[in-house]
């Protein structure tokens, strides 16, 4: 109980952190953007208006608090460059929650494939005793991890877009209206996502076991007459298992860095075609809290892994 | 020569197949800055889309360029943008990791802190970060990349520090009188040098991604300077008609990532087996 509070207490200040340096650090660039908004031939009584309007008059703690008052009650201000009609400007929340289920697809698809592939595969590997699999899955696994996910999504794209005909290169279909063909086309750039990190944790659980196999109790369980299939799945593969979970949190990470580039590859619009194009925009409202947002995704999920790391294995908190 | 053959006997497949990929990647960049097969920029209307043949190795793009020389340019850039990443971060990593590994306290505290939450975050978003305040362009790529690449290093550096701080022959060397600074970088750093050579090769691995990455997005390397990342990105658009287009730039990247991993599985094996 106390290291849960005492974990919530560093999970806060690590928030409070970003948020602080996310502000501050689009206070201090060059470039106004209120020049970057009306161009250089505007009067200075209009420039002059629209900084009132925007609170840029004020000093950048007072502006602070009241950009953090307002994100804590839900509101996440308005973007610069999107508008919603002809006088009002696009809600930040509203941009966000509309591109946002299709990163999450998108992770979450991801991340099955990779639970759903590289947890068989790597149960394989370490059982098998052939040689010249061993070989080749040591090169496969190696070969696919220096692949960039991007070139992962070209490669897709051209096999299975062109070649194959399986989908159609920029045929997007959003999920508000049809939901499985939004699936259907969101499968390949899951693939892209996925292929590194499915020879990656692959790679991990088999050594994780092999690791296991020597154990004590791996020895009893043979002597007491189990087979090896039983040994394998029963024994071995629960207690190496254990760092594959923590491996797989750490991924997601990963998985929302990754999405980020291939949602670009593959002209999906989500939060990652969201944050380039709000960058070189320079529409900050909406890079503060992208970057506030998924600092708390990251930060969750590790906090959540480590919670049920502990769960999952209670000799963890006598050490 | 008998020398040569025998340090080459005494090296494991993965470290010699490392070296040779990344070797010629590497020569290949470097020559690019004198020679190359075709002027990388010389366009020619008649020979658009060639696909791979004697005259064009990797095939021509949209333009009638030669791939190949302008693969060996990216690579070229590629090779000096990652280097000097690595340079400032590792530096930078042995800098700070021996002094708070060394002295400890307070200070020591505090930095781990803050590269345990830079480690948490995904390094392309936190350099993203850097790039929208600074704005694009080679030497802000180098200098971001840099930054969010350091913390890293702070680890391992840290961590090496603090197991030998309390070494005999760290202790006899205070002992003797020996100032602070020469035990930090004379006495104890180059005993971590074989940890060190692991983790600057996987460091290559994610400044070259990282990089290409950002070029790809458009916000890292811009033009005239050339990119195997952006040549990916402009190659997308023809992946129908020239595959090779895409392809050549794509392969040379994995064939240089690839290089490097398997010169730390190189290395990290010869110090285990040395153990």
């Amino acid at each position: 109980m106390k290291y849960l509070v005492k974990k919530i207490v560093t999970l806060i200040m690590t928030l409070f952190l970003v948020s602080v340096l996310a502000f501050l650090a689009f206070q201090i660039i060059p470039g106004d953007v209120v020049t970057s908004i009306l161009g250089t031939e505007a009067t200075p009584e209009r420039e002059e208006a629209l900084r009132k309007e925007l609170g840029l008059d004020k000093p950048p703690v007072v502006r602070y608090v009241r950009w953090a008052g307002n994100v804590l009650r839900g509101d996440f201000g308005e973007s610069y460059r999107y508008s919603k009609n002809m006088n009002q400007m696009m809600p930040v929340a509203e941009l966000i929650g509309d591109k946002l289920p299709v990163t999450l697809l998108l992770a979450a698809l991801s991340m099955i494939l990779i639970a759903v592939i590289a947890i068989p595969l790597g149960v394989f590997w370490a059982r098998s005793k052939n040689k010249a699999f061993d070989v080749l899955m040591n090169m496969g696994t190696q070969t696919a991890m220096a692949v960039p996910s991007f070139f992962l999504g070209v490669l897709v794209t051209y096999l299975f877009g062109i070649v194959l005909k399986w989908f159609a290169p920029g045929g997007y279909v959003s999920y508000r209206d049809n939901f499985w063909g939004c699936v259907r086309y969101m499968i390949f750039p899951a693939i892209s996502v996925a292929i590194p990190k499915i020879a990656m944790t692959a790679r991990f659980l088999r050594n994780s076991m092999l690791m296991e196999s020597g154990s004590d109790y791996v020895r009893t369980a043979y002597s007491k007459g189990a087979s090896e299939r039983r040994v394998a799945y029963f024994h071995v593969l629960r207690n190496a298992m254990m760092p594959v979970v923590t491996f797989l949190g750490m991924i997601v990470a990963e998985i929302v860095a990754g999405s980020i580039v291939v949602e670009q590859v593959f002209s999906l619009p989500g939060i990652g075609k969201l944050l380039i194009s709000s960058i070189s925009t320079r529409d900050f409202p909406v890079v503060e809290i992208l970057i506030l947002y998924i600092t708390f995704v990251v930060i969750v999920v590790y906090f959540l892994v480590d919670v049920l790391y502990r769960i999952i294995d209670p000799r963890i908190s006598n050490k | 020569m008998k020398k040569v053959a025998g340090w080459f006997k005494k090296q494991n497949k993965y470290f010699l197949v490392g070296l040779a990929m990344t070797g010629l990647a590497v020569v290949l960049g470097i020559l690019s800055f004198f020679w190359t097969p075709y002027g990388p920029t010389t366009m020619s209307a008649a020979e658009r889309f060639n696909a791979p043949s004697f005259r064009h190795v990797f095939g021509t793009d949209n333009f009638g360029r030669d791939i190949f020389s302008r693969v060996m340019q990216g690579i070229g850039t590629t090779v000096i943008v990652s280097s000097l990443i690595v340079v400032i971060s590792a530096g930078a990593g042995i800098l700070i990791g021996a002094i708070t590994g060394y002295f400890g306290g307070i200070l020591d505290e505090a930095i781990m802190r803050v590269t345990d939450a830079v480690n948490a975050f995904p390094s392309i978003l936190l350099a993203l970060v850097v790039i929208s305040i600074l704005g694009s362009g080679k030497q802000n790529v180098i200098f971001s990349l840099g930054i969010v690449f350091t913390p890293s290093y702070v680890r391992i550096v840290r961590s090496e520090f603090i197991r030998l701080r309390d070494a005999d022959f760290v202790c006899r060397a205070r002992l003797m009188g020996v100032k602070k600074l020469r035990i930090l970088f004379v006495h104890i750093l180059p005993n971590i040098f074989s940890v060190f050579w692991v983790s600057v090769t996987i460091g290559f691995n994610n400044a070259i991604l990282a990089e290409s990455g950002m070029s790809y997005l458009g916000i890292g390397v811009q033009p005239p300077d050339a990119s195997l990342g952006k040549m990916l990105s402009d190659a997308q658009g023809y992946l129908g008609r020239a595959p090779w287009y895409a392809l050549a730039p794509g392969l040379t990247i994995v064939w240089i990532v690839l290089g490097f991993s398997l010169l730390s599985e190189g290395i990290r094996r010869k110090e285990a087996s040395k153990k």
